[in-house]
């Protein structure tokens, strides 16, 4: 499953990948202001090349035989500490290399697409060496061939996250919401951590491919705590459910890293690990389970906070949980569900980095307003924005013929094929996507005026359009990857075979109930915000779910008393404990012996005779005890 | 009452009021002198137990408490003289800084 063969040819570029962009960033972020023209251009260029790059070695991957196409390379040995040793390897594989050609492609433009949205930030160069630093730590994640290797990869992407989100740190609320990301995350990476610990003290490795061996010998315990420990990492890299609550507060970033780090790459890594991983969870019913419910619960969640919201991005956030949701649902379905989940992750990365851009040129039009009850009637004033967002709205709807049609309804299809619930819920996730998504369209781009005063909504540069029409393209025909099961066959050497289906009804059934949901969801949007005018302040008097769902249904509320709280009165406690108890002993037996010995040198008076007498009594002393001892 | 026993209380006697005179006395030269007066009455009962065990283990060592005294005596009295110039005063209160 996971054996590899020899990198030769152009397949031994693997590090190039990684290096160029990281070279860019070290580049950018050493030589300081003096690189500051050159910036943005040596910035663009790093993950182009790393594209084309990426691009030569998935052709000589298809050119492999299907046996051959898990191209390993060992660079070196990074940690050799013991009966311990981790070799820095690339492995570029069929899942890898969909990686990297999402990664490097969708990064690619985004750079460019930044080139304009940042022309007038004065640090414009740092926030292209922080993107160059993101895309090789992203690129490290996925093609490392051991998961410590791919655990530097994860605390690389959680670094850049953290100064990407934070990087207008000069807004409070941009700093705090940096702050929690990273905080969350730590949470995250901590399962990621015990993982790796467990991984080696059963299997003494912590390479794919050793664990991957010692897998099914292991007990099912240990499979189980392990595939719970690797969901708890993937959950909060990936904003799942409990660990979701930082991904609406990280749309204070720039609106293109939202779009590449919030929503096209980095929060899939939570589902890149679980796939990665599959054999752990094809060892544990429990683990895989877990799987299910956490993307279950969070699609569902995700959605609903996504119908609430009036901000834009934090619409497409909640929407980008609610797939990644999606995801995590296929990927815990196993090899039933891997090569979907991967499809879908790959189809979200075109549609949601698209729908991002474009909201992000909205408010580019719209002086950074991201309110969406002060658009309106946006069509007109911008033609390509609205042409391009409309594909990526169509793509998540599930539109048929669109991308996300293809890969939304395999994933529901199995939900369906696994359990009833799981599908039920699936489906009702599409309708709800169906309508928040109708009610961002409708409250963006159609129904009246409702701007500002002195906002002129303009077309934005080609810079920035000119990726959003690739993306939109890619939107539209990402769906191509499935066309005869490309996918899934190209896939199924890691993922295993897909078990056949056992459906109780016909496959064209599902799809007409999925599309009848979908239209559904988009009627009643229609009712709610086309068909009557949107007002321009949000209704005080609404229903419980809405005014949960403004508040993120709670999230914070909850982490705040159940762990804050406590842990600041811990804490608090612990400090008043360690001031009083400890230091408090440690100072009071000083000041004791201080004060005693302080009463005890008055006895040395300087006076001759009272030396004399002391010496006197002492020698009585002696005396009368010799005589006591001697007479009894 | 025999020899011995009245040598003895004379010496207890004697080591008696050298004792006091050194606890209570503030002059130097008479706090030393009562020093001797202790000596002198340690040396008496060393002698007069050389009698009655009819042997000079006791005289020999009065011989050393003998030598061992007249040693004392020279640097004792040139501290008192030392102190007596710089304070014009034997007062052994007066000698009193080395303390706390």
């Amino acid at each position: 499953m996971l054996e590899t063969s020899a990198a030769d040819g152009v397949l031994a570029l693997g590090w190039l990948l990684v290096a160029v962009p990281l070279a860019s960033a070290v580049v950018l972020l050493v030589g300081g202001r003096r690189t500051d023209p050159i910036g943005h251009i040596l910035g663009t260029l790093a993950p182009l090349v790393s594209f084309v790059i990426g691009v030569v070695m998935f052709v000589a991957l298809l050119g492999r035989e299907e046996a051959e196409r898990g191209a390993g390379q060992r660079l070196f040995t990074w940690i050799d500490v013991g009966g311990f040793s981790v070799d820095m390897g690339v492995r570029f594989d069929q899942l890898s290399a969909l990686f990297v050609l999402l990664i490097t492609g969708v990064g690619s433009l985004i750079h460019i697409y930044s080139i304009g949205y940042m022309a007038h930030d004065p640090n414009r160069r740092r926030f292209f060496a922080f993107l160059n630093l993101f895309v090789a730590a992203m690129l490290t994640l996925v093609l490392a061939d051991d998961y410590l290797v791919l655990f530097l990869g994860w605390e690389g992407v959680g670094l850049a996250s953290y100064l990407l989100i934070g990087f207008w740190q000069e807004r409070w609320s941009a700093a705090v919401a940096a702050k929690k990301a990273f905080v969350v995350n730590r949470v995250g990476d901590l399962g990621m951590a015990l993982g790796v610990m467990l991984m080696f003290a059963t299997f003494g490795t912590s390479s794919f491919a050793g664990v991957a061996a010692g897998m099914p010998a292991t007990s099912d315990l240990v499979a189980t705590v392990l595939g719970l420990l690797l969901l708890l990492a993937a959950a909060g890299k990936s904003a799942q459910v409990p660990l979701q609550s930082w991904l609406l507060d990280a749309m204070e970033g720039p609106t293109p890293v939202s779009a590449l780090i919030h929503a096209a790459t980095m929060v899939t890594a939570g589902v890149y690990l679980v796939v990665r991983s599959g054999y752990v969870y094809a060892q544990s019913e429990i683990a895989s389970t877990a799987v299910v419910i956490v993307g279950l619960v969070t699609l569902l969640v995700g959605a609903t906070i996504g119908c609430a919201k009036d901000d834009i991005k934090k619409v497409l956030a909640g929407s980008t949980m609610s797939q990644i949701g999606y995801m995590m649902l296929a990927a815990g379905l196993g090899p039933a569900g891997y090569a979907f989940a991967i499809f879908h992750l790959l189809t979200h990365g075109f549609f949601k980095a698209n729908m991002f851009l474009g909201a992000g040129s909205v408010m580019h039009a719209m002086d950074d307003d991201v309110d969406m009850r002060h658009y309106g009637a946006l069509s007109r004033a911008m033609p390509v924005t609205f042409a391009t967002f409309a594909m990526g709205y169509l793509a998540i709807i599930g539109f048929p013929g669109f991308s996300g049609f293809w890969s939304k309804d395999r994933i529901i299809e199995a939900a369906f094929a696994d359990n009833i619930v799981v599908g039920l819920g699936a489906l009702l996730g599409a309708g709800i996507t169906a309508f928040y998504m109708t009610r961002l369209m409708l409250m963006t781009f159609f129904s009246q005026r409702r701007w500002e005063d002195g906002v002129k909504p303009h077309e934005s540069p080609l810079s920035m359009t000119g990726p959003l029409v690739v993306l939109a393209a890619l939107s539209v025909v990402g769906g191509v990857l499935i066309l005869g099961g490309w996918i899934v066959d190209w896939l199924e050497p890691l993922t295993g075979p897909e078990p056949e289906h056992a459906f109780g009804f016909p496959a064209w059934l599902m799809t007409v109930a999925v599309t009848v949901v979908v239209i559904a969801g988009v009627g009643v949007a229609w009712a709610l915000f086309g068909a009557r005018p949107v007002e321009r302040v949000p209704r005080a008097r609404v229903s419980p779910v809405t005014r949960a769902a403004r508040r993120d249904l709670y999230g914070d509320a909850l982490n705040e008393t159940v762990f804050m709280r406590p842990g600041q009165r811990l804490t608090r406690s612990l400090v008043q404990v360690d001031d009083r108890g400890i230091d408090g002993s440690v100072t009071g037996l000083a000041a004791l012996v201080s004060g005693t010995s302080g009463q005890a040198r008055r006895t040395q008076t300087g006076y001759v005779r009272s030396y004399a007498l002391a010496m006197l009594a002492g020698a009585l002393l002696v005396v009368l005890s010799l005589l006591a001892v001697t007479l009894t | 009452m025999n020899d011995a026993t009245a040598l003895l209380t004379l010496s207890a006697l004697l080591f008696t009021i050298g004792a006091v005179g050194v606890l209570v006395r503030r002059n130097a030269i008479v706090v030393f002198m009562c020093v001797e007066l202790m000596l002198n009455a340690t040396n008496l009962a060393f002698v007069t137990f050389a009698r009655v065990n009819g042997n000079l283990d006791g005289q020999i060592a009065a011989f050393f408490v003998m030598v061992v005294a007249a040693a004392e005596v020279v640097v004792g009295l040139s501290i008192i003289v030392a102190i007596f110039r710089t304070r014009r005063s034997a007062s052994v209160d007066d000698a009193s800084l080395l303390k706390y």
